[in-house]
């Protein structure tokens, strides 16, 4: 269904009308001199304290966990300064971005929303912090997410829930709903996400925004809070697929502290992302992903879409991918497995919380544990002890043994899969955005969100997720396009050529047809920014 | 597969270091049961020659070079320590030799 | 059955004497040794490994173990893996991984040990050993993994430093993340009641190896090299192999020895008692000589390993693994056998100077010109018991390779005497300067002024008149004190020989 633009939502004001401009528009008015980066900031930390909120306080997005409004407003200044003495700056440099808050900042709280690293301040920068830095994109601040990423909800957040724009009583999805809710609200013109099993995907989907997984090893992972090494990613999240590739260039390409970092640069992303040809691009419909499990409202929205680029000349074929009907159970074995070795590290001893036992000894050994057990939410302490269970003594084979050849598995119908399309399309998520609390209490439901974005991590393959329009519940749905590993320049090339056919027929992006959001209170530090 | 007792998971929480509640025991043990339930079908569904995929991308022989990187400043050292004393993490009392 | 005492001095178990226990049981040892390597980073990220730095100075987020931190190989730990991979005759893997062992310890950062597990560097390996009495000793290695280290905790508050009574401890990660390869030997059976030697022979050996490879310094003393001590009882060598112990951080060759008799005894007290011995970890006590229950395997050993999967498989390459071989220095057995040879000395000797440690600086003092006879005389008999009366190794003396070389060449240019000659040495071991600068001082140099001696000669005779005629009459044996008197109002100074000579010319007597 195709939304009628409500511009009453729309730029109301000078920053209003900022916000709202895309980061590619943004980047060329600022190298033309028609802005500076200080009044960018400004008016997104104007719009962050018009409708964030905080999370707990049972108001706002609550998109943000932190907001570092000084520090951004001085990189804009600095930009600015360089920029008028003529210095040549990178092309995004002034344009703001949000950060996951599982990314490492120094200098910057960092929890990934967890009490366990309440306070805790990184002495060191992520690589891919490093590369925005160097670009000059000030950074808002860190944003709300499931802890340590698990979670499809961000109702996980120790601090609490982020909400989606759409409507405040549904989830933004997760394990990012930060990031995404941000750029959805206006927040922040781009965000910073990972995904493990689809925490940049489906957030985006349920949000009508723009998310990119990268071919695993396309970011850096040095400075990502690990969930799952073999799985995690960082990428973009935007409101256009021009500007999430732009953000990608910004951040991929090898480095030389992960040596799971693929050795490549980064591709011609934007470039694709601009050349909206899709003539002769065989594009194939995942048989596995597009029936039992997906709403009626999803299946037609994604339909259209394929219609869409089957009018426009792509070559639409349908595949087949019988172990994906796997994916999620392997996932299930591999990530809590990886996770429970990754997370051992948060023990009190060298950093953020440390609790002692409320009765008894206090020795290392129950310290560690008495700070596990408090620090730790029920859904990573879950998460842990299945890790642990697969990889202890006697079930290993069974578990996660098995686990990791399914992933053989699927890379193999993915490498079929490709012998017959470029591309590989399915909705993103099974359904539209869910009501809060409404899965929290059942494991099982909440996992099912990923269903179509975990393969793709399982083969460390590319996906990207966009908006395909509203369902009838006037909520967008997400449409997934993967590709083989390194040729994310596929998906922007898809990507691109189907946002300009959708946004021709709805008259514009479909994130300008949200609802307007309530005003809130500021939280302090935005209040004082 | 053998179910998950809240025994069994107190012997994982223990393994895993994790102080849980009785409560929290129980109803892991359920939660985890219908989870392993649900995923143990993969054992079923690869054979013995199926390669096992540990990376995803094949990738070999990543090096560093031995040269020697600057520490971290000692004063961010132990500014997160939730406890330092002379210069190091102070912990409490290690009673496990290891 | 034997009555087993208790060694009452120590609190120790019940122990059966030494030879009753190996009379009646077969013993089987093994060995674990851990190795710091001397790379200038450590495992897996660029921090420095000098020793002795201030606490915590050496780190980074990886060795620290910080959320986000990842990990990369350090391409010259792996090198040097495969170089002792090599000389332990092992086969380098064509692909191997790393994995992580997962356990809780407030030592280690990540709370698990990134190391190797299924796949190892090298594997299938053996060193070949001689025991003190010349008896050559195959020990075969199972397999040498890498591995890094763990962090170091100071234990404060507690009466004796040492874990249990501390109030809390200090940790300083500089050692967190050396490189370390750990060599494992296969089990070591047949050697009866000279396991104890083995076991010390191969630690020896292996530090000697490791020196030989400029891999480590593998100083024991300070935990550059570590070894862990594996000892199990059966009733028969055709029994199967007994629960064995585990005995940490054995810290000196002596140490490696005396730890495995003790267990012998103790395990055999353990059996003969009816009860079975505990697959434990057991902690060495130098002061007292004996091991103690440490941690009894339990669920915590089940380290869950897996694939580490922040690193990608190594494939060393074949052209690398050859390079790496011609670039073997010439190894300890092989270069023994040589020097022997080029020396020649008899076995005998040379198992001496090897079990004396002497081989280095004997080859230094023959480098610097001394003949092997000389410099194995000088190192093996004076030197020896002076650094033995000091207690300090021979290598910690005020007196290196050049000064012996220089004593030996006095003596053999008729300089000096041997007798004047250990005076020279006292001399400069004393600090006295080098050993021509103690001859000029002391005034030691044979009188070797042929009108001086005559002189004496010549007083001597006058003095004994007898003597002079009995040697003219034909008692040339008489000489004798006038030689010695001329000696000693030479205070030795002078060549005997000579001396005995010119006696006889002087009376005229026939020259014998």
């Amino acid at each position: 269904m195709a939304p009628s633009a409500d511009r009453s939502s729309g730029p109301q004001n000078g920053a209003d009308e900022l916000v709202r401009a895309s980061a590619a528009d943004l980047a060329r008015r600022l190298t033309a001199g028609e802005v500076t980066s200080e009044d960018v900031v400004r008016a997104h930390l104007d719009r962050i304290a018009a409708v964030d909120g905080a999370p707990g306080d049972g108001r706002g997005v609550a998109a943000y966990l932190h907001v570092s409004g000084e520090e951004a407003l001085a990189t804009a200044r600095d930009v600015d300064a360089r920029r008028a003495a003529g210095e040549q700056l990178h092309a995004l440099a002034g344009v703001p971005v949000a950060v996951k808050d599982v990314v490492v900042t120094r200098g910057t709280p960092t929890t990934a929303g967890s009490k366990i690293l309440e306070g805790w301040v990184p002495p060191y920068d992520a690589t891919l912090v490093e590369r925005l830095r160097v670009a000059g994109m000030p950074v808002l601040g860190k944003t709300n997410m499931d802890e340590f990423a698990m979670g499809s909800s961000t109702e996980h957040s120790a601090y609490g829930p982020t909400r989606n724009p759409w409507d405040t009583s549904r989830t933004p999805g997760g394990s990012g709903g930060g990031s995404a809710a941000a750029v959805a609200a206006f927040e922040a013109p781009l965000a910073v996400g990972t995904d493990t099993g689809g925490s940049i995907r489906q957030p985006a989907a349920v949000t009508g925004s723009v998310g990119v997984k990268p071919t695993y090893g396309g970011i850096s992972r040095y400075g990502l809070i690990a969930m799952a090494s073999s799985l995690d990613q960082a990428g973009p999240c935007a409101r256009s697929v021009l500007d999430a590739a732009l953000l990608h260039e910004v951040m991929g390409g090898h480095d030389p502290r992960d040596a799971t970092s693929l050795p490549d640069p980064v591709g011609p992303l934007a470039e694709a992302a601009r050349s909206r040809d899709v003539r002769g691009m065989r594009v194939g419909v995942v048989r596995e992903l597009t029936g039992e499990g997906f709403s009626a409202e999803v299946m037609a929205s994604f339909r259209s879409a394929v219609d869409l680029l089957a009018d426009a000349g792509a070559e639409v074929v349908e595949v087949s991918c019988p172990t994906f009907a796997h994916a999620l159970d392997a996932y299930y074995l591999v990530m809590p497995s990886e996770a429970s070795s990754n997370l051992a590290r948060f023990d009190g001893m060298r950093f953020g919380l440390r609790v002692e036992p409320s009765e008894g000894p206090v020795t290392a050994e129950r310290v560690m544990a008495a700070t596990r057990g408090a620090g730790f939410g029920p859904e990573v302490k879950r998460r842990i002890i299945l890790g642990t269970y697969a990889l202890s003594a006697g079930y290993y084979d069974a578990y996660y043994g098995s686990a990791q050849k399914v992933r053989t598995l699927v890379q193999r119908d993915f490498a079929a899969a490709h012998e017959q399309a470029d591309v590989l399309v399915s909705p993103t998520a099974p359904t539209t955005a869910f009501p809060l609390g409404s899965r929290l209490d059942d494991p099982l439901a909440m996992y099912a969100a990923d269903i179509a974005t975990i393969p793709a991590n399982l083969a460390g393959v590319p996906g990207m997720s966009l908006p395909s329009g509203l369902a009838a519940d006037g909520l967008p749905v997400g449409f997934q396009v993967m590709a083989p590993a390194r040729a994310d320049e596929r998906l922007y090339r898809l990507g691109g050529a189907l946002e300009a056919l959708l946004e021709d027929r709805w008259g514009g992006p479909l994130l300008a047809s949200a609802p307007a959001l309530d005003t809130v209170p500021a939280r302090p530090e935005v209040a004082t920014a | 597969m053998p179910a998950l007792s809240p025994d069994d998971v107190a012997r994982l929480a223990a393994l895993a270091r994790i102080d849980l509640e009785p409560a929290e025991l129980e109803r892991l043990a359920g939660e985890l049961d219908a989870v392993v339930a649900a995923v143990a079908s993969v054992s079923s569904v690869v054979s013995d020659d199926v390669p096992a995929t540990s990376h995803p991308l094949p990738l070999v022989d990543v090096y560093r070079e031995d040269v020697v990187e600057p520490s971290l400043p000692a004063e961010d050292v132990l500014a997160g320590a939730p406890a330092a004393q002379d210069g190091r993490f102070l912990v409490p009392q290690i009673l496990e030799e290891d | 059955m034997s009555t087993a005492t208790a060694p009452a001095a120590t609190g120790g178990e019940p122990l059966v004497a030494y030879d009753d226990a190996t009379a009646r049981y077969d013993v089987v040892i093994g060995l674990e040794v851990h190795v710091e390597l001397g790379t200038a980073t450590k495992m897996f990220d660029g921090s420095s490994t000098a020793f002795g730095a201030e606490p915590n100075t050496q780190v980074s987020p990886v060795s620290l173990g910080l959320p986000g931190a990842l990990p990369v190989v350090n391409r010259t730990a792996v090198e040097h893996g495969i170089r002792i991979g090599l000389a332990l005759d092992c086969s380098i893997a064509e692909m191997c991984r790393f994995a992580r062992k997962n356990y809780f310890y407030p030592d280690m950062p990540k709370n698990f040990q990134t190391s190797q597990y299924d796949e190892p560097l090298a594997a299938d390996g053996h060193l070949d050993v001689v025991l003190e009495d010349g008896t050559p000793w195959r020990v075969e290695v199972e397999r040498a993994h890498l591995e890094e280290d763990t962090g170091k905790s100071t234990h404060v508050g507690g009466a004796t430093g040492r874990i249990h009574g501390a109030d809390h401890s200090l940790v300083d990660y500089n050692r967190a993340g050396i490189p370390l390869v750990e060599i494992v030997t296969r089990p070591v059976a047949g050697a009866g009641a000279r396991a104890p030697e083995v076991a010390r022979a191969y630690v020896a050996a292996l530090r000697d190896l490791l020196r030989a490879l400029g891999v480590s310094e593998a100083r024991m003393e300070q935990g550059q090299m570590r070894a862990d001590v594996n000892v199990s009882l059966r009733p028969s060598p055709d029994a199967p192999l007994g629960t064995r112990t585990e005995t940490k951080n054995v810290n000196s060759f002596r140490s490696v020895e005396r730890a495995v008799r003790y267990e012998v005894s103790r395990q055999a007290a353990v059996l003969d008692a009816g009860g079975s011995v505990l697959q434990e970890t057991r902690h060495w006590h130098e002061d007292t000589g004996i091991t103690t229950s440490g941690r009894v395997k339990s669920d915590a050993d089940d380290y869950r390993y897996f694939p580490e999967p922040d690193l990608v498989p190594l494939t060393p390459s074949r052209a690398w693994v050859e390079e790496v071989r011609a670039s073997l220095p010439e190894l300890p057995v092989a270069r023994r056998a040589r020097l022997q040879a080029e020396w020649g000395y008899s076995d005998l000797e040379m198992r001496d100077v090897v079990n004396a440690g002497l081989l280095d600086v004997i080859s230094a003092t023959v480098a610097q010109g001394a003949s092997p006879a000389a410099a194995r005389k000088w190192w093996g008999g004076e030197l020896a018991r002076t650094a033995n009366a000091r207690e300090v190794e021979v290598t910690a003396l005020p007196v290196g390779p050049a000064e012996v070389a220089e004593l030996a060449r006095l003596v053999e240019s008729g300089r000096i005497t041997d007798r004047m000659a250990r005076e020279v040495l006292e001399g400069v071991l004393a600090g006295e300067g080098t050993p021509t600068e103690v001859v000029t001082a002391r005034g030691l140099e044979v009188v070797s002024d042929e009108s001086a001696l005559v002189t004496a000669v010549d007083e001597a005779l006058a003095a004994n008149p007898d003597v002079a005629e009995k040697i003219r009459g034909g008692k040339v044996q008489a000489a004798g004190a006038v030689v010695g008197a001329v000696m000693k109002a030479t205070r030795g100074a002078a060549d005997a020989k000579r001396v005995r000579e010119l006696v006889l010319e002087r009376v005229g007597a026939p020259q014998a």
